[in-house]
Formats: structure tokens, C-alpha cells, sequence
């Protein structure tokens, strides 16, 4: 069996609520592990730790690194609280440490931390003597300061745990905490980002998104399913709702002048976002949007946008530079499917020179010309839903 | 109802080819090479196969290696005459299919210098053009017979003979791939070295393909092993796949009048479209040689990839003979060859031998269908102010 120790961060500020994040945690944890075989979650002081069989080990681990509110892991060796077993088991450690990475021959470091105070140990002789071991076994020098390697040893009443690996995990808070959104998903590179960064502060999200058959494809659709479930990956989203846009998109398209159908197809999609909020219990809307990348994205018409809809949006791209997005999608694994192709919902009914600061009583007039709370109900009455 | 118009992209496997393969996989699963009675009947088995693709190429069957498509027949073809030619320079037209043009292309940084010939508007390239681009060091020629994207036949016969008589020595290789299968092919009479073409888009399995390398002709394998196929294609044989390659090629070669019918449902096609959609156009010239298979029509100033979808929508699947609806893709090599605008779609239909007349009209409706759907929302947003 393997022992992974699972940190987390922020949690500890939370005062009076601390009990729901740290439950909130746990169950994402379990959330994220389910399905292995054998697996153990359990919850010991300010920690969680899930022990797994070896061959799981690195499936475990790739999974608990995309759990949110959890700031790093060791994969440890667990045993006996007895001195012989421990510094045994710390030069085992540090041998496969440096097998993995030569460099950290450099120089060393024991950390231990003693929880069990009746331990015959203390701390720092525990350290030294499992320092001893290490460097007589490797040879390394050790390095207090300035360690290549630190091998953690923690001493527990009922297990002690050895680990040199300390892998990063995502930080932030776990997602839930924050309460519930729909994210507005499309094929881009904007999108899905925006939906991990709310994930990251805590927000549990149902996407959706708009399709336009036939000027959208199957395979566009295909890639926003593959961009949801590879958020669902790291539990950003749970659901995905496919709306039909066809028909209303063009009913807005000729209800207005043309340079208007951007901001007329926004305010839509947030009316929609809105019914869906009500249904799925969601406090909120989350858009890719970002202040000036497109010409629906002016202060005027984001706040155009805004004021079809009753809940509060949020856009944790705003400040975001292209290539400050590009490289945070690379790193979350979205931008090679948001670089696939396909035609997206909106790229063909975008007009040539859509208006920067689109008047709101000119949108308002295009829109009278509808019924346009029904149009937004039968969108929403008929969306799809795939559970991810 | 599915009316599937999109033959070039792949065809249908026939009942024929699935039973042979499946009867392949169920009973002749030992290896060819094994010298035990099972052995000998996937042999045999093998032996039969390659005598079918022979015979649809009118070639022999020792000058057939077996392969695992189009792409790695084209590859060995030229890539395996490069690997033996004593100078370095080579010549394809600039719209071959990207099998061989980015083999072609990977030469060039291991010191090939590579000329590539222009088509002429209608989409061929003429023999004067191409012998005009040979130099004397010229060592490999690769021109393919009927272009993929718009249909044209290539004149590689003419270009045959004219190598043979200006005395040329250099490896003459011919992607086939869009062109047997409907229409005869005789080897003989190409003045060709080597010769590929492809099970799928002759209602044979994917994952199968062939070289005719003429008697006397080399190339060099493109990797080595237990040396299958005559050790220029090393991998235990695809037994199934070419067998139903096989009985694929048979099959075409039973029905040799195919390409006629299928050129008569093509042009009824066009002709059916050009009535109902006045503003739609010809790619190329009608007049110009083409593949019996490929309708390939120009629709001015609308998105190709909305119109298959609206087309997709009707029942009808065809293919963009460029997929030039985003803003990310330009127009295909092919289509910028021959002069045709970004913001033009252009369409291919491609028929087969089990297209019917009801086909044919149900996809010239569909289309103007479509084209009247789309234009409806385009008409927004002009394609030619496209910043």
C-alpha cells in the first residue's frame, strides 16, 4: 500500500467555518479517487490521507494533483512508529528520490515532526539518527540551510509516515465552498479558463453552452463535450447543458441592425444562463470575457450584456492578457482541444463591424420586436443535459 | 436517409469485401510465412489477392507490394526511388495529394532540391510544363492521375511517353488513388516506374493499400525486418485487409463499365445544381478531363463548412473542397493552385458506383436547400470585407 499526504493551505483562516471547507475537501478528495481499487480516504488532524495500492500509486497521485484547496502531496512510505523501521525507510526514500532526479545528490535535510509526544524520540534525534542513515547509505552531504533533498518524517501515535517527494497541487479553496455558477462554455481558449480559475476560488459550475446546427457542426460540439470533461476532470464542472441558438439567433439577427447581433446574442445567452441559475440552484454566471479583446467586451457593452440578466457575472479573465490565458490553457490541459478547428457558435453571425458601445435603448427596441423571455424559456426548456 | 456523396473522403466496403475479410480473420489466421498446411492456405489465400489487384492494374502479380494505404504506397514509390537515385533532385506537380508532396518536401532538408510544376486553370498540368521543370540530374517525377480534391486527370501517359522518348532515366512514380477503381488502368501504357493506390476508395477495407513497381524498376524499403513483400515491405501480412483488397479489385474489375455510369449520375448532378443555383459554377472547366467521380462546384461568397452541415441536415454528406469556413484555414493547396478566392466554398460530391438517380436529385435539392438557408444569415456579414 501506498500513503499519499495530502496538504492543504488556506483552509486554516476559515475560522467558524472551517469544518464545512475541510468536509467540502474530503469529499472532493473521495470524489476524485473514487473508483480506484481499494482505496482509503481518512481524515486525520489537518490533514487528509489516502492510502492506495502501489499499482494505484500514480494514478492517485495524477488525480489528487487536480483537486482544489489542496497545496501539495506525498506519496509516503507508511509504518510502525519504531526508530530501526523509520530510518530504514528514509534512506529507501531518498534513494528513489535521486534515482528520479540525480541532482538532488546535492546535498540533504531530515525533516521530522513529532505528533506523538510520548515518542521515546525527540524531533532532532530523530533526525539525526535517520540522517546518519541516509548519508551512510548515499553518501550525500547534509545541508540544513540549503537542502537539494528534504526526506519528511512524521511521527504519529499510531503510523509514522517517511516521504522525500513533495508534488504541487493546485492551492485555492475546494470546489463548492463558494457556492454554485453556470459557466458560459464555448470551443474557445477563453472559456474553459475562465471555469478553472472559479473552480480554484471554490465555485462548483454547470456549463453551458450554445450551438447553432447547421451553422455549428457535430464535431464543435464534440470539442466543448471534450473541454467539459476535461474540466470535469478537475472538478470545475459536473454538468454540461446544450442549447439550441439556431432559430432565436436568427430572429435577433433580423430584429436589429446588424452590428448590433453581438451584443442582442449575449444578452440572450445570459437570459438563458439566468433560467439555468434558477433550476440548477446557482448563485451566479461565469464568462470568459475579457475587458477589450473583442468588440462586444467594451465597459459599455459588458455592462449592456449585464443588465438582461439578474444574477451577478463574473469574469475571472477580465485583467487577462491572450497570452497570459494561452499559457495558463497549455497548463491546465484545454488548449489542445480549444485549438482543434471547427466552426464556433457565434463566428458566422458576427457582423463585419459590430459596434464597440452599442446603445442600450437601440438593443432594447431590436429586442421589442420579439417575445423575447420566451424565447429564452424555450432555449432553456429545450437544452440538453449531459451529466460529465 | 443517408445519401452519401463523399466516395474520395472513403466508400463504403461491399458485402463481398466484408465476407472475405471476415472469412480471412476466422479461418486463414496463421501466418503466410508458416510452413505448416495453415500457412500454406494464407498463402495461397495472399497469392490470390494479389493476383486480383494485379489483374485491375493489368500489371503481374510479382510486381505488386502489398502496403497499409495510399500514403505508405506513395511514400515507397517515391521516397524508396529517392533513397537509391544518384542525384538529388526532384519534381512533382504542385497538387498532388499531401502524401506525396510532404514526402516530397521532406527531402528537402536532406539536400534534395524539389521543383514543384503549377497546374493551368483548369487544373492540369501540362506535359510541356512538367518537361520543361526536368533537369538532366532530375532523378524522381511524381505526378498523380486524378486529383482528389477537384477531379482533374492528370495527362501521365502523355508525360510517359515523352519521358521514354527523350531517353529520360528517373524514377517516374503515379499516385493512382483517386483514379482505379472506376476507370481501367493498363500500367503499360503510363510509362510509369510506380503506381499507387488505396483499398477504401475502391469499397475495399481502410488499413490497405498497394504498389505496382514495374519489373526492373527499384526502390529501397522504407524501413527493414522479416523482409515480407519481396523485402521491400518488412511486418507480418495484413491478411484480412488484403485479401478484402483483393476481392475488392475483383470486384471492380467485374463491373468495367462503372465509370461511365457514374459519369452520367455526376454530370446529372451538375447539371441538376447549375439549374437550381444560378449563381453556383464549375471549379474547373466541365470540359476538362476529369474523374468520373467528382463534382466539384464553386459556390461564390458563401461558407462551405455551414453548407455541409445544412447538407448533413438534409441527409446528404459531402465534403469542402477546402475547408476555408474559419478563419484559421486557408484555402487548400489545390484550390489556391488554381486561382479560387478564400470566401468562395467549394463543394465536392463524390459518387461511387452504388450511387443511384435519386441521389443525385435528392442532393441537388438538398443543396439548394441549403444554400438558401445559409445565404439567408451570411448575407450579414459580407465574405469578402472579412478583415
Amino acid at each position: 500500500m501506498t500513503t499519499i499526504l495530502c496538504r492543504f493551505g488556506e483552509l486554516f483562516l476559515k475560522g467558524g467555518n472551517r469544518h464545512i471547507f475541510l468536509q467540502t475537501l474530503i469529499n472532493n478528495v473521495r470524489a476524485a479517487v473514487r473508483g480506484l481499487p481499494e482505496v482509503k480516504v481518512t481524515a486525520p488532524h489537518g490533514r487528509v490521507v489516502v492510502c492506495v495500492p502501489d499499482q494505484a500509486r500514480a494514478e492517485a497521485c495524477s488525480r489528487l494533483e487536480r483537486v482544489f484547496g489542496l497545496v501539495s502531496i506525498s506519496p509516503a512510505a507508511s509504518l510502525v512508529p519504531d526508530i530501526d523501521a523509520i530510518c530504514a525507510a528514509a534512506v529507501a526514500e531518498a534513494q528513489a528520490a535521486i534515482e528520479r532526479n540525480p541532482e538532488l545528490r546535492r546535498s540533504f535535510k531530515i525533516e521530522p515532526h513529532r505528533s506523538d509526544k510520548h515518542f521515546p524520540l525527540q524531533s532532532h534525534e530523530i533526525a539525526c539518527r535517520a540522517g546518519d542513515a541516509v548519508s551512510a547509505a548515499t553518501g550525500i552531504p547534509v545541508d540544513v540551510h540549503e537542502p537539494a533533498l528534504r526526506v519528511g518524517i512524521e511521527v504519529a501515535t499510531q503510523a509514522a509516515h517517511v516521504f522525500a517527494e513533495r508534488r504541487p497541487a493546485p492551492g485555492g479553496l475546494p470546489a463548492g465552498v463558494s457556492g454554485r455558477a453556470v459557466l458560459l462554455l464555448s470551443g474557445g481558449i477563453d472559456s474553459p479558463v475562465a471555469g478553472w480559475l472559479a473552480a480554484k476560488r471554490g465555485l462548483a459550475q454547470e456549463a453551458l453552452t450554445f450551438h447553432s446546427p447547421p451553422f455549428t457542426g457535430e464535431k464543435a460540439k464534440d470539442k466543448v463535450i471534450a473541454l467539459a470533461r476535461h474540466l470535469a476532470r478537475w472538478q470545475a464542472v459536473s454538468t454540461l447543458w446544450i442549447a439550441g441558438f439556431t432559430d432565436t439567433q436568427k430572429r435577433l439577427r433580423a430584429a436589429g441592425r446588424p452590428e448590433l447581433a453581438v451584443v442582442l446574442y449575449r444578452r440572450m445567452m445570459v437570459r438563458v444562463a439566468d433560467l439555468l441559475c434558477e433550476r440548477a440552484h446557482c448563485g451566479g454566471i461565469v464568462t470568459g470575457e475579457n475587458l477589450g479583446q473583442v468588440a462586444s467586451q467594451t465597459l459599455t457593452n459588458m455592462r449592456n450584456i449585464e443588465v438582461a440578466g439578474k444574477h451577478l457575472i463574473l469574469r475571472p479573465l477580465l485583467t487577462y492578457d491572450k497570452v497570459e490565458t494561452t499559457a495558463l490553457a497549455r497548463r491546465i490541459g484545454t488548449y489542445d482541444i480549444s485549438a482543434l478547428p471547427y466552426e464556433d457558435c457565434c463566428s458566422l453571425f458576427v457582423p463585419a463591424h459590430p459596434a464597440t458601445a452599442a446603445r442600450l435603448s437601440d438593443v432594447e427596441r431590436a429586442e421589442a420586436t420579439l417575445d423575447i423571455a420566451k424565447e429564452a424559456a424555450d432555449i432553456a426548456e429545450q437544452a440538453e443535459r449531459i451529466v460529465l | 436517409m443517408i445519401v452519401y456523396l463523399d466516395n474520395a473522403a472513403s466508400t463504403p466496403p461491399l458485402p463481398e469485401v466484408l465476407a472475405a475479410v471476415a472469412h480471412a480473420m476466422t479461418d486463414l489466421y496463421a501466418n503466410p510465412s508458416s510452413a505448416h498446411g495453415l500457412g500454406a492456405a494464407a498463402a495461397r489465400a495472399l497469392a490470390q489477392a494479389r493476383s486480383e489487384v494485379a489483374a485491375l492494374l493489368r500489371a503481374q502479380p510479382s510486381e505488386i507490394v502489398f502496403t497499409c494505404g495510399g500514403t505508405e504506397a506513395n511514400a515507397l514509390g517515391l521516397l524508396g526511388a529517392a533513397a537509391l537515385a544518384r542525384s538529388r533532385h526532384m519534381v512533382v506537380s504542385a497538387i498532388e495529394h499531401p502524401a506525396v508532396l510532404r514526402s516530397a518536401e521532406s527531402l528537402v532538408g536532406k539536400g534534395w532540391q524539389l521543383g514543384k510544376v503549377a497546374p493551368a486553370p483548369d487544373g492540369r498540368v501540362s506535359v510541356e510544363s512538367v518537361l520543361a521543370s526536368l533537369r538532366p540530374d532530375t532523378a524522381v517525377l511524381a505526378v498523380m492521375l486524378a486529383n482528389n480534391e477537384i477531379g482533374t486527370l492528370q495527362p501521365v501517359a502523355e508525360i510517359g511517353r515523352a519521358l521514354r522518348a527523350a531517353g529520360r532515366k528517373l524514377h517516374f512514380h503515379v499516385d493512382a488513388v483517386q483514379f482505379a477503381g472506376l476507370i481501367p488502368v493498363d500500367v503499360e501504357t503510363l510509362g510509369a516506374d510506380s503506381l499507387a493506390i488505396s483499398g477504401h476508395k475502391l469499397h475495399g477495407p481502410k488499413g490497405t493499400g498497394a504498389l505496382w513497381l514495374r519489373k526492373g524498376a527499384r526502390v529501397a524499403p522504407l524501413w527493414d525486418g522479416g523482409r515480407q513483400e519481396g523485402g521491400l515491405r518488412s511486418g507480418t501480412e495484413n491478411l484480412p485487409g488484403w485479401v478484402g483488397l483483393g476481392r475488392a479489385a475483383g470486384l471492380c474489375l467485374q463491373d468495367p463499365r462503372a465509370g461511365v455510369a457514374v459519369a452520367v449520375l455526376r454530370d446529372q448532378l451538375e447539371s441538376l445544381v447549375m439549374q437550381a443555383i444560378p449563381q453556383a459554377t464549375f471549379t474547373v472547366p466541365a470540359t476538362t478531363p476529369r474523374a468520373p467521380q467528382i463534382a466539384s462546384l464553386r459556390l461564390p461568397g458563401l461558407p462551405a463548412e455551414p453548407l455541409l452541415h445544412a447538407l448533413e441536415a438534409r441527409g446528404v454528406y459531402a465534403s469542402a473542397g477546402a475547408a476555408c469556413s474559419t478563419r484559421t484555414h486557408g484555402p487548400s493547396h489545390v484550390l489556391a493552385a488554381i486561382g479560387v478566392r478564400e470566401q468562395d466554398a467549394v463543394l465536392r460530391f463524390s459518387l461511387s458506383r452504388l450511387t443511384s438517380e435519386s441521389d443525385v436529385t435528392a442532393a441537388a435539392r438538398a443543396l439548394r436547400e441549403a444554400v438558401d438557408e445559409i445565404a439567408d444569415v451570411v448575407k450579414v456579414r459580407p465574405r469578402g470585407t472579412r478583415p
